[in-house]
Order: C-alpha cells, then sequence, then structure tokens
C-alpha cells in the first residue's frame, strides 16, 4: 500500500512530467520512436506480404521468419545494433524495433491476401481489372482485417519493447524503471510500470478501434452507432 | 556517445572489438554455464508452473460462454503489459531475487497456455464426448483417455510457443540481476562494449530456443504417433 501511495506520489508530481527528461519528454520519445519504428515495418512488410501471397509464394519463408523472430531476445538485437557503428541511441533502437515488428505484419499480410477467395479473384479478372486492380480493389478489402491484426500486433509489441531499450541507455519510459530500481526507489518503478503498461493497453485499444474503421463492409463497428445495411445486402465491398 | 563528444580517439576504441571470440568462451565457460542454467531452470520452472496453472483455468473456462470470455479478455490484457513493467509490479513483493523473474514469466506463459489448452478443449468434437459418455466414461476417465489424446496437438503447440518466447523473455529478468545468458548481453554492453560477450549470449538464447523447440517437436511426434500414421 506505501508503495502505491509512493507511486501515486510520483505521478501527482507535476515537476516529475514537465521536467526535462521528465514523463511527457520520455513518453514523447517512446512515442516517436515506435511510430516511426511501425511505420518502416509497414512501408516493408505489406508491399511485401501483399505480393507474395497475390503469388503464392514464399508462404514457408513467412512463416519461418516469424516462429524464428520469436526466439530472438529483444534485448539482444538492441544491444547489437546499439554496438555496430550506428552507435546507441534512437537510430538503433528504431531498426531493432522495426526488425522486431516486421514479421507479424509480413505474416498477417500474406496470410490475409493468401486468404483471400480464389472466385473472387478469378471475377475481378473476368471482369477486366489488371493485375495492379485486382491486387488494391479485390483483394486488398478483404486482406484489411488480418492486415490490421498484424499491425496490432506488431504495434502493441513495438510499445512494450521500446521500455527496454533503457535497460541499453536508450531512451522512452522504460528509463523511469531503470532508474528507480538504480536509485532503489520503488515508487517510481512502480509508477513508470503503470504508465508503460497503460500506453500498451492504450494502443491496443486504440488500434482495434482504428482497425474496426478501416475495415470496409456493413456492420463493423458494432458500438454506438446504429448499424446500417445497404440495399444490395451481403455484397461484397469493393472500395476501401 | 563519448567518442562523438572529443574527436581524440581512445585507447578503448583503438582496442580489438571482434565480434565472436573463441577465447572468451573457453576463458569464460564456467560463467557461460552458470547463466545458461539458470536460464534453462527460469524458462522450465515458468513452462510447466504455467502449464499447471493454465489446465484448471481451461477446463474452468470450458465450461461457460462468459467465463470463456473473461478468461481471454484478461489473458490479452496480462499480456499486452510490457515485460519491463511486469517485473517492476513484481519486484516491491518479492525482491531482487530469481523469484520476482519467475513470477513474471510464469503470467506471460500462463496466458499463451490458457488460451491454447482452451482452444484445444473446444477443438474436441461433441460426437465423441457423448460417445464416450453413453459407454459409460466418467469425467476423469474422459478427460485423460479421450479429450486429453484430441487436445494433445494444440496443447503442443501452445507448450511450443510459450518455451520459445519465455527463453527470449528471461533476457528481461536483468533489470533484477538474474537475466540468466541476458547477464551476458548487458554484461558485455556495460563492459565498454565487449562484443564478444554480448553475442555469446544473444546467440546461446536462440540457440537454447531453437534446441527446446526441436525437443518438444520429437516429444510431439512420440506422443501423437496415430497423427503420423493417418498422413502417411
Amino acid at each position: 500500500m506505501n508503495l502505491l501511495q509512493e507511486a501515486f506520489q510520483y505521478l501527482n508530481d507535476p515537476f516529475n512530467w514537465t521536467r526535462p527528461n521528465g514523463i511527457l519528454d520520455l513518453a514523447a520519445q517512446h512515442l516517436r520512436i515506435s511510430v516511426t519504428a511501425v511505420l518502416a515495418a509497414m512501408l516493408i512488410g505489406i508491399p511485401v506480404g501483399a505480393l507474395l501471397g497475390h503469388t503464392g509464394h514464399g508462404g514457408g519463408f513467412t512463416v519461418a521468419l516469424s516462429n524464428v523472430s520469436r526466439a530472438i531476445p529483444t534485448l539482444a538485437l538492441l544491444t547489437v545494433f546499439a554496438v555496430t557503428p550506428i552507435g546507441f541511441g534512437p537510430t538503433a533502437t528504431t531498426i531493432a524495433l522495426a526488425l522486431f515488428a516486421l514479421p507479424p505484419v509480413l505474416t498477417n499480410t500474406y496470410v490475409g491476401f493468401r486468404g483471400v477467395d480464389r472466385d473472387v479473384v478469378e471475377a475481378s479478372r473476368a471482369m477486366g481489372m489488371s493485375e495492379p486492380q485486382v491486387l488494391l480493389r479485390a483483394e486488398l478489402p478483404l486482406a484489411v482485417p488480418l492486415l490490421m491484426t498484424g499491425v496490432r500486433t506488431a504495434a502493441v509489441q513495438v510499445v512494450a519493447t521500446a521500455t527496454l531499450a533503457a535497460l541499453v541507455a536508450g531512451g522512452g519510459l522504460g528509463r523511469i524503471i531503470t532508474l528507480g530500481f538504480r536509485q532503489q526507489d520503488y515508487g517510481a518503478v512502480l509508477a513508470g510500470a503503470i504508465l508503460v503498461a497503460l500506453l500498451a493497453v492504450a494502443t491496443e485499444v486504440l488500434l482495434a478501434v482504428v482497425s474496426r474503421a478501416v475495415t470496409p463492409g456493413p456492420s463493423r463497428l458494432t458500438f454506438g452507432r446504429v448499424r446500417t445495411r445497404r440495399p444490395g445486402g451481403g455484397a461484397v465491398p469493393v472500395n476501401p | 556517445m563519448l567518442s562523438a563528444a572529443s574527436p581524440a580517439v581512445l585507447a578503448a576504441d583503438e582496442a580489438p572489438n571482434p565480434w565472436f571470440d573463441p577465447s572468451y568462451v573457453t576463458a569464460n565457460w564456467d560463467t557461460i554455464l552458470a547463466y545458461l542454467g539458470e536460464h534453462v531452470r527460469l524458462t522450465v520452472a515458468a513452462v510447466v508452473l504455467g502449464a499447471l496453472i493454465a489446465l484448471p483455468l481451461a477446463l474452468l473456462a470450458r465450461r461457460s460462454r462468459w467465463l470463456a470470455a473473461g478468461v481471454l479478455g484478461v489473458s490479452t490484457l496480462v499480456y499486452t503489459i510490457p515485460s519491463l513493467a511486469m517485473f517492476a509490479f513484481v519486484a516491491p513483493l518479492t525482491g531482487l531475487s530469481a523469484t520476482t523473474v519467475l513470477v513474471g514469466l510464469v503470467l506471460y506463459s500462463l496466458v499463451i497456455l490458457v488460451r491454447n489448452f482452451l482452444a484445444g478443449l473446444q477443438s474436441v468434437p461433441a460426437d465423441v464426448q457423448e460417445a464416450a459418455r453413453g459407454m459409460g466414461y466418467g469425467p476423469a476417465r474422459l478427460f485423460w483417455q479421450v479429450e486429453l489424446p484430441l487436445a494433445l496437438p494444440s496443447f503442443m503447440a501452445g507448450i511450443r510457443v510459450a518455451t520459445v518466447s519465455t527463453v527470449a523473455l528471461v533476457t528481461v529478468g536483468v533489470i533484477v540481476g538474474h537475466g540468466g545468458l541476458g547477464q551476458l548481453i548487458t554484461g558485455g554492453f556495460n563492459a565498454n562494449f565487449y562484443r564478444a560477450e554480448i553475442v555469446t549470449g544473444a546467440v546461446g538464447c536462440v540457440a537454447l530456443a531453437l534446441v527446446a523447440d526441436l525437443l518438444l517437436a520429437g516429444a510431439e511426434r512420440a506422443l501423437t504417433p496415430w497423427t503420423r500414421q493417418a498422413r502417411s
């Protein structure tokens, strides 16, 4: 109980939020690193996954990649990049996290595109769509739910593991925890843990809402909105 | 940061810093082995304890849709909590000990396992359960002789994923000084970025995870001979 009070005392002190390298600074750094890493992973993973899924090649490769990546400790990756000429700092952290975000994005995009009903692809070809049109206007909308699951998994993972950068002298909210441990200030440790956990959960919730919003088709947004039925009912939506 | 601050090159920067050094491994073999032992102990304990807690939870959650939704919701929430934060939550209770790491690891393996256990139990066809009950199987025998074998592939898949991620997660235990091979990673980092030590720790972790996965895959094959027969 005493510790919880100390943690809330820490969080309740405005100086802890606004000072240089305070909570706001560290949170901004944390988010900047995370967003860059996830965007980089999406930039590489989505096109590659889409192409592999579209052509149907490389299934074994993506599965193997996602399996092996689970075995590599984030801490190791963060440290290894920090001791290359890149040096330790936000760049090394961002590259390591982007590499970590890549397998879930790639695998889910691949599975999403692979899982599109072949009849739909055939039909859109028969309607005269070119290959890029098939990819973007027929397959993409149908692959979006899985694709977004991949992005969500990756983003939550990245926000969570960005904390570990603090173990190898990086920035981010993890620093409050590592500093607290070093100073044996468990109130600060607990406060940092609460902040990091809240940020991760908030990311999960935010991306769940985003992925529902970008998923085409009726009745995806189940909460707080009147369901609208399309006159055609049950038709496959083509516009994303 | 050090070298960037001043143009003068420090002696430490001039010294050779190879990515891998066999002499480091041989000279520090005992240390490496001790950390490896801790790593293996923590992983095995976390997965076994996690499985022992997850099984009753999955059996309970199967009984109603509400319980299943609750268990899955809580497990998603727990899994979202970053590992460093998890150890930080536990540390005030158990101090800077291996127990802190173990408690955190058990929680993570638990949430992976309970999902897979539940999925495995739910995949048992209702007809089969009906038939077994009709033949006079009691609940215990039904579980051991009918449901468990049928759910085993899903169980083993969960145990494999949990083991591999636990091996990777143990390294975060460095925050309380019990990170197994992770100690080598941060140790090398703090010893003026000594690459050989870092790489030894990192490669050791990956190798350990792959060996554990192979062993479990072998165990799975041995435990479910009927799946091979059906396929060939």
